[in-house]
């Protein structure tokens, strides 16, 4: 342990968690002038090779209020056969099956390494997976092929008894039938006419059993009740048909006229697929898997009429009450959300298209429910495809990178108190002794409910914060509006309230690597000073991946010079960043997009945007020299910005 | 109903005497008074009007007339002189007919109906005047009763062998002998009727003869008074007097007997007169106001000007004058319009105007259509409208030269000036906004438990396979241009996606029964040849879908909603073929209850089971038509099912019902597949409107078939096919001239089964008279017991059936009252006198009072019942002939040779024998009934088998027999069934078995089973109705 900061980096490489601030304040007073919040980001399944599950239950404190886990950081007495919890301070007797225990024989969860714990509980019946896609039909041609063919693909990649639901939608919803031969047959759904779940139950046939020899089974929803199974079937039963029938769908086969979009049922087809798991698998580990190519535009969640002279809502729309929609979309979509979180399922969200696709009103489905929201320009992109095919991923255990159903449950002691969570999660509305008046996130709660969550989902985000974040901060994607649609913002943001620290600093500040003659590669200022023509640059903003190269490394690549044997050199220069980026583009979900530019291209604006403005065409001229590129923008710099923090600080300190 | 009256007719409220003796009419005889005392004598010099006034005096003194009538028991010893002094019928007839006989045949190819005046005497041995079916009838059946005792003495009936001669039937019997003072016989046929019906006829001529009239005048005032209470008392006597019940024939006279079924009129005989007369002839339709030959008759129709009877016929081709004429003889007006009527292949199909971009010329005030009744003028640049008589420039394309009798050289050329039907091409000016799509067939199949056990729904998937073939097509296309889809429903809805490239049918389930939407509309409705093959796949795949479906409860609203959502979407017209089985209890819009309360039966709440139970069925027929979509039902129901609320969207959209009770596979099967078929191939049109302009002075009023109107002149159909008839009334608003007679002009606009929109154009020029009896002589019987049954049966939804019996009692009697009043010759009143033209209305008026539909008995099925009422109300005369008089043929004389037709008999007991097997049929049903001593020979050869007893009589089709009796039979059969819209189910019934119940409601001329009076005991009645009227 050299460093202290090395201390925190391991803490959080072991335990999944990094604080805001890393020493105490020691008392109240102390906390109220920190200005910045003391917090923590957690990420729980924080994935440790190195820590197998323990195989039997935790041991709980026996105050029915507390019921803290046993840990390390309990006082034990051996000979007693006794602990204190650190919490409450009962005193607690062993179990039985504990009789051995010493201070040479100690169980793992007292071992200081094991701060972090996972145990394997051994109860109740395991239920299988669910994936239910619900398909949009009104895409383009190639679009749709592209999607059945990822879909097709996934199901390889799903375990054979996870059960898999087609819900597809157009102007119409169809919710499809798996289980029969011969004819396929699907129930459809007007899409302008919002159901409650338990008319769409009714309508599924769901509910009441339509024979009279059923009608003495109860219904037991966790025992695959007939009828369910017509419309969700194990995947190794039906692959075959599942595959010929996402092979026949055609698209959505009303017409659209001149001057339409299409109609697009999305707000119904997302009410009948939570009604559908709601009524036959509550509380089992299920993902709604939303594929979308454009704007819900009719019925209930509808977010922009048909008429395609009138655009889709933009953050001046909102700010001038002009969004017709918006409201009403969005309560439709928080309704639903919430219900799929009390459920214990989630819902993905992978919205194609080039221009918004309503992830503004559409947010709360994936934010509260732990799902994943991907956005791109096309599902025959790559950036579709392969972050599609990466959520089936397997960690090394061959276990898929996938949780369902988490309780987050959180102790403090009695100094502290809980004001709140930010992150894929909902209250669990338990109230204690350590929850705070004051609420910050989803606060008024020790529990929390998270649908789904993967190794790198992060909880409870308070920042560790310096100017230049600050400076960054401003000018990213989660503050700055401008020149981001409503969806992408709302994109962006879902993504920072769920990343861990290193890759919500990416976010907010991206890295700048540059590559050139002059050295190994290095991280340069993300300003624009550091664009210079002998470099070729590297972003990483999480959501992009960009290389630039200078003007004159273009000009030596175009004159062909990395093909010359004398000039391998070059060669190697131009690959590196190009592999590295391939390394980053290998691991980050969602895949960022990856760009290939260079000076004077059009895509370099994604660079360009992001660099402090630390030369402008307002200070060209009086900085004068060659060093940089000058960026068009009003927005002001990072030392104009410094110059009026400071300013602030001391005429606030008066 | 805009008043009580259903026929729109002044109701009888008031029984007045004065039967059309309006005030004005007396003012020509200066006072009023003569009403109250008929005591007046009329002077029988004036014109025919005022000789008919003394008509309804009271007979003359001697015998009472009614009196005699009611209770001839009594009387007839007293007159039974009087009965034979008459000289033998047969010189009257050749004497009376030889004045007269050139001039009926310039205007007609042959004699027709020789008898001119049918007298019936109040006795009923009066009715010698039958003489008509003597010769078929043994010549007295049964002692007639107790009156007949008295005149037994006399020789039986000699005349009646004598009339016998053709052509010259009824001669009545002298009713001077019979019933008045002397009345005299010889004069009285020259006033037969048919003396007149040369074309314009010189009215003036007809002046009565002086003499009859005087001693008719003499001494009739003192009987009125004496008459009068004693007819209250004579009622009695009527046997299932109207509408009185049973308790009225026990009656202390007992008259049953009392009339000789052979002596009067008798329907077969006049059918078989007409065709004798008229049969397999040409008949053009050159003449305005010529009669044609009835619908039972077998002719070649030319189309020389006028729309031939397959399309328009008429109540009368003689319209009155005056709305007072019209009122005081009470014959409606109105006209039975069959738009669409199949032409046989001999006469030449309707020509096709093309106009172009221009369109149809028409007038530019009333907005007819160029026709044979438009006037060219001013050396052909101007026409004068023969409706409104506006004149209108002809348009430049059109101008063409007059010849030397002011017709356009063009006049043959063109089938808009030379034809009374034709076509035209219509422009998009008649589209709804742009030209219309092919109408598309949708098939929706009940696949509920009961469909699917009875092997109804494999039976159809099967069918339809071969049966989609015969789309209709236009003639020179390759395929159709109709597109099918397919629906199954119980209480959801199933559509099918049968997308020619699919190489599997896609189903796609509706569960929102409650808001029914279309799920898809790319390869839901198909070309069948593209898409045959999955179409196949799918007509495969149903039955088993569904084997193991144990749902019992059916959606019904919801099925036609969906059918009408998915042409609206399709933006084209079409028909929907419903296949359904049960009462729709299924929670859903138009969900019924079982609502049948024989309680209500006679009552005045009766209506109640005949209108529908819920109002979802009428505003969906209102969008069904806004929508061109027709529905034709096909029902199997096993029990109550609701046939007038189920029915109701069918018969408002021009659709078709169809029935089969407690369907089973065997027996039925072939009857219901050859109506599926029949169905599927006939022809059509959709999305119609018609609208029927008349010439000034007169004007449409009411409509009665399978329709919609939303206004007071535009019919819309969704639908109209080859079989349905529109029934239209007419009023004055004007009063109407000779010269010009009275014109109807019937347009319908619609689209073709290709997709294309067009007007059919039928034009019918009927004459105008300001003398009753032109009026009488010009009616038909088969179109006004049409328009009866029609008017009757819209009037069952609103009024109570003894309201509406009580009317049309009361409107026959009236009719043939002022015909006796103002046009038959004078004679006692005793004698029932009814006018040539109306001989057999009042058998068939009885037939359509014995209909179930009118008969207020509980023990008939309601669901009958309303099914009835509706297949009647889009009848073609032809159909409703058949219906209320159904045809019986006597099988045993069969003559194996011949390819005729056997002559028919009356549809009476008395007219079958144990030794003889006869067919009967009307339309819906066919009755083999089989005589228990029938020929072996016969039986062996229709049956193969040895013996009567041996007849397995659980058949529906005869065995295939290659006897020539078994061929000869089954030929007739086919051919009473060739261009019938229902197909007939055969039922073999043995004499005194019990299905013999069945078949004896079919004897219309005998009592009825259910109630209903004989024909003679309504004969009765009406005659004393009239005898009331007259005094």
């Amino acid at each position: 342990m050299a460093t202290y900061l090395e201390f925190i980096q391991q803490n959080e490489e072991r335990d999944g968690v990094r604080f805001s601030w890393n020493v105490w304040p020691s008392s109240r007073l102390e906390a109220t002038r920190m200005v910045v919040p003391l917090a923590c980001l957690l990420t729980p399944l924080k994935e440790r090779p190195d820590l197998p599950p323990v195989q039997y239950e935790p041991v709980l404190c026996s105050r029915p209020t507390c019921k803290a886990v046993l840990n390390p950081l309990c006082q034990v007495d051996y000979r007693a056969k006794l602990w204190a919890c650190n919490f409450c301070f009962q005193r607690n007797q062993f179990p039985p099956a504990y009789g051995g225990i010493s201070e040479v024989n100690q169980p793992a969860e007292l071992m200081p390494q094991f701060s972090t714990i996972e145990y394997v509980i051994q109860r109740g019946a395991q239920s299988p997976l669910i994936f239910l896609y619900v398909v949009d039909t009104c895409l383009e041609e190639d679009d749709l092929q592209a999607l059945k063919e990822s879909l097709q693909m996934s199901l390889s990649l799903l375990p054979p008894d996870a059960l898999v639901g087609l819900i597809t939608f157009g102007r119409m919803v169809q919710v499809h039938e798996l289980s029969c031969e011969g004819i396929s047959k699907s129930y459809v759904f007007r899409g302008t006419k919002d159901l409650t779940a338990k008319q769409i139950q009714d309508m599924l046939g769901l509910t009441k059993p339509a024979m009279p020899m059923q009608q003495a089974r109860p219904a037991q929803p966790q025992e695959h009740p007939f009828a369910s199974s017509r419309f969700l079937q194990p995947v190794h039963k039906i692959d075959m048909n599942l595959t010929d029938l996402l092979g026949e769908l055609q698209r959505d086969p009303w017409p659209v006229t001149q001057g339409k979009r299409p109609l697009r049922s999305t707000g119904v087809a997302l009410s009948i697929a939570v009604g559908l798991l709601e009524g036959t698998f509550p509380n089992t580990g299920a993902r709604i898997m939303l594929f979308t190519g454009g704007p819900p535009t009719q019925g209930p969640g509808m977010v922009v009429g048909d008429e395609l002279k009138i655009p889709i809502r933009s953050w001046h729309d909102i700010e001038k009450d002009n969004a017709r929609f918006m409201k009403k979309a969005t309560k439709h979509y928080e309704m639903l959300a919430n219900r799929t979180a009390a459920n214990g399922h989630c819902i993905d969200i992978y919205a194609c298209a080039l221009d918004q696709t309503g992830l503004l009103e559409m947010k709360c489905c994936a934010n509260l429910t732990g799902g994943y929201m991907v956005m791109g320009d096309s599902f025959n992109t790559s950036l579709f495809k392969q972050t599609f095919q990466r959520i089936f991923t397997k960690d090394f255990n061959g276990d898929f990178r996938m949780a369902f159903g988490a309780t987050l449950d959180v102790k403090t002691s009695r100094e502290l108190k809980i004001a709140g969570a930010i992150g894929p999660c909902v209250s669990l509305n338990v109230k204690g002794p350590c929850v705070s008046e004051n609420e910050l996130g989803v606060g008024g709660t020790s529990q929390w409910k998270i649908c789904g969550l993967d190794p790198t989902s992060t909880l409870g985000i308070y920042f560790e914060v310096v100017n230049q974040f600050m400076f960054h901060l401003r000018r990213s994607p989660f503050l700055q509006v401008f020149n981001n649609s409503p969806d992408e913002s709302s994109y962006y943001r879902h993504h920072f309230a769920r990343q861990d620290l290193t890759q919500s600093l990416i976010m907010i500040q991206p890295i700048l690597y540059s590559y050139s003659f002059h050295g190994p590669p290095e991280p340069v200022l993300l300003d624009s000073s550091s664009i210079l023509a002998d470099r070729i640059l590297l972003m990483d903003t999480f959501f992009q991946i960009v290389i630039y190269l200078g003007e004159t490394i273009a000009q030596w690549r175009k004159a062909g010079y990395q093909d010359m044997p004398e000039y391998e050199n070059f060669k190697h220069l131009l690959q590196a960043p190009l592999d590295d980026a391939q390394e980053i583009l290998q691991a980050r979900f969602p895949m960022p997009r990856y760009i290939n530019t260079e000076h004077g291209g059009s895509q370099a604006r994604f660079l360009l945007s992001k660099v402090n403005p630390s030369q402008t065409h307002n200070n060209l001229y009086a900085w004068g020299q060659e060093t940089g590129a000058p960026i068009l923008t009003d927005d002001v710099s990072l030392q104009v910005f410094m110059d009026h923090l400071k300013k602030l600080a001391v005429s606030s300190a008066c | 109903m805009s008043q009580q009256g259903y026929v729109a007719t002044p109701p009888y409220s008031q029984p007045q005497p004065g039967i059309g003796l309006s005030p004005p009419h007396y003012g020509h005889y200066g006072d009023p008074s003569h009403t109250a005392s008929p005591t007046g004598m009329m002077k029988p010099a004036g014109p025919l009007g005022a000789t008919a006034t003394r008509g309804m005096l009271p007979p003359g003194p001697p015998p009472p007339g009614p009196h005699q009538f009611g209770q001839n028991g009594a009387h007839a010893t007293g007159h039974p002189p009087q009965r034979f002094p008459g000289p033998p019928p047969v010189n009257n007839v050749a004497s009376s007919h030889a004045p007269y006989q050139p001039s009926a045949q310039s205007s007609y190819p042959g004699p027709i109906s020789t008898s001119s005046v049918t007298q019936l005497g109040s006795q009923l041995s009066a009715m010698q005047i039958n003489s008509y079916g003597s010769g078929m009838a043994p010549p007295s059946q049964g002692p007639p009763g107790p009156l007949s005792a008295t005149s037994l003495q006399t020789p039986p009936r000699p005349p009646q062998p004598s009339i016998l001669q053709p052509g010259s039937q009824v001669l009545p019997p002298p009713p001077t002998t019979l019933n008045g003072p002397g009345a005299s016989p010889l004069p009285l046929p020259m006033y037969r009727p048919d003396g007149l019906s040369g074309p314009p006829p010189p009215n003036a001529q007809y002046q009565p003869p002086p003499l009859p009239g005087q001693t008719l005048g003499a001494g009739y005032p003192p009987q009125q008074a004496n008459s009068g209470p004693q007819m209250a008392g004579a009622q009695l006597s009527y046997p299932g007097g109207f509408p009185g019940g049973p308790a009225q024939m026990a009656g202390p006279p007992q008259p049953q007997k009392k009339l000789d079924p052979d002596s009067i009129p008798s329907p077969i005989q006049v059918i078989e007169n007409d065709r004798a007369s008229r049969g397999g002839q040409v008949y053009a339709t050159n003449t305005r106001g010529q009669i044609p030959p009835l619908v039972t008759t077998d002719c070649m129709i030319q189309d020389q000007g006028n729309a031939s009877p397959r399309f328009i016929r008429c109540t009368t081709y003689c319209f009155p004058c005056t709305s007072d004429m019209a009122k005081q003889a009470q014959i409606p007006l109105a006209a039975v319009i069959k738009p669409f009527a199949t032409i046989p292949s001999n006469e030449s199909p309707l020509y096709l105007v093309n106009h172009g971009e221009s369109g149809p010329v028409r007038c530019n005030r009333c907005k007819a259509y160029m026709c044979p009744f438009m006037q060219f003028i001013e050396g052909g640049r101007r026409y004068q409208c023969g409706f409104c008589n506006c004149v209108n420039d002809v348009p430049p394309f059109y101008f063409q030269h007059l010849d030397h009798i002011g017709r356009r050289l063009d006049h043959y050329e063109k089938p808009e000036l030379s034809l009374g039907s034709y076509e035209y091409v219509a422009t998009l000016d008649y589209c709804r906004s742009k030209p219309p799509n092919p109408p598309a067939f949708i098939f929706m199949i009940d696949v509920s438990y009961s469909n699917i056990k009875n092997g109804l729904v494999k039976l159809i998937c099967e069918e339809l396979k071969t049966m989609l073939e015969k789309i209709p097509k236009e003639e020179q296309e390759e395929t159709s241009a109709i597109r099918v889809g397919f629906i199954t429903y119980n209480k959801v809805l199933h559509f099918f996606n049968v997308k020619s490239n699919l190489a599997q049918p896609q189903m796609m389930v509706v569960t929102d029964v409650g808001e029914v939407f279309v799920p898809l509309l790319d390869g839901f409705l198909v070309n069948y040849q593209e898409s045959q093959s999955v179409i196949h796949n799918l007509l495969d795949q149903i039955p088993d879908m569904f084997a193991d479906s144990n749902e019992n409860e059916t959606v019904f609203a919801p099925v036609i909603q969906a059918g009408m959502e998915a042409l609206k979407a399709a933006d084209c017209p079409g028909k929907l073929f419903i296949f359904h089985s049960s009462l729709p209890t299924a929670e859903a819009p138009g969900k019924l209850k079982n609502r049948d309360d024989k309680k209500l039966v006679n009552t005045d709440k009766e209506k109640i089971l005949f209108q529908p139970q819920t109002n979802v069925y009428d505003s969906l027929a209102k969008d069904c038509v806004a929508h061109g979509c027709s529905v034709t039902l096909f029902l199997f129901p096993s029990q109550y099912v609701d046939v007038a609320s189920l029915g109701l969207v069918p018969q408002l959209t021009g659709g078709t019902l169809y029935k089969y009770n407690n369907f089973q596979m065997h027996l039925d099967r072939q009857q219901f597949l050859n109506d599926l078929r029949n169905d599927i191939e006939k022809k059509i049109g959709f999305d119609a409107i018609m609208r029927v302009r008349t010439s000034t002075g007169f004007r449409a009023t009411d409509f009665f078939g399978g329709i919609l109107m939303n206004n007071t002149t535009d019919v819309e159909m969704a639908a109209i096919d080859c079989d349905k008839a529109v029934t239209v009334e007419f009023k004055h608003d004007d009063k109407l001239s000779e010269d010009s007679g009275a014109l109807i002009q019937c347009a319908v606009l619609y689209t073709t089964i290709s997709g294309q929109r067009r007007l059919r154009i039928h034009n019918l020029g009927l004459n105008c008279s300001s003398q009753l009896a032109d009026l009488y002589k010009s009616c038909e019987t088969d179109a006004l017991i049409n328009f009866f049954a029609k008017s009757a049966f819209k009037a069952v939804l609103h009024q109570p059936l003894k309201v509406i019996r009580e009317i049309l009692v009361n409107q026959t009697a009236h009719m043939l009252a002022c015909y006796r009043k103002n046009c038959a010759s004078p004679s006692a009143a005793s004698q029932l006198i009814l006018p040539d033209s109306m001989k057999v209305l009042p058998v068939y008026m009885n037939c359509l009072l014995k209909n179930c539909v009118l008969l207020s008995r509980p023990e008939i099925s309601t669901d009958e019942r309303a099914y009835q009422r509706q297949l009647v109300m889009t009848m073609g005369v032809a159909d409703s002939q058949l219906f209320f008089y159904p045809q019986l043929l006597p099988i045993h004389t069969l003559d194996v040779k011949s390819t005729m037709l056997p002559a028919a008999v009356r549809c009476s007991e008395s007219r079958l024998s144990e030794e003889g097997i006869f067919l009967l049929a009307n339309g819906l049903h066919m009755f083999l009934w089989l005589g228990v001593s029938s020929p072996p020979e016969l039986i062996q050869g229709i049956f193969n088998v040895p013996s009567f007893a041996h007849i397995n009589t659980d058949m529906t089709l005869l065995p295939e027999v290659g006897n020539p009796y078994s061929q000869q039979l089954r030929m007739i059969m086919g051919i009473i069934q060739q261009k019938r819209p229902y197909s007939m189910k055969l039922t073999i019934v043995k004499q005194r078995e019990q299905p013999e119940m069945v078949f004896r409601q079919f004897l219309v001329e005998d009592k009825g089973l259910y109630g209903g009076s004989s024909y003679v005991d309504f004969l009765c009645c009406v005659h004393k109705e009239i005898c009331q009227l007259l005094n």
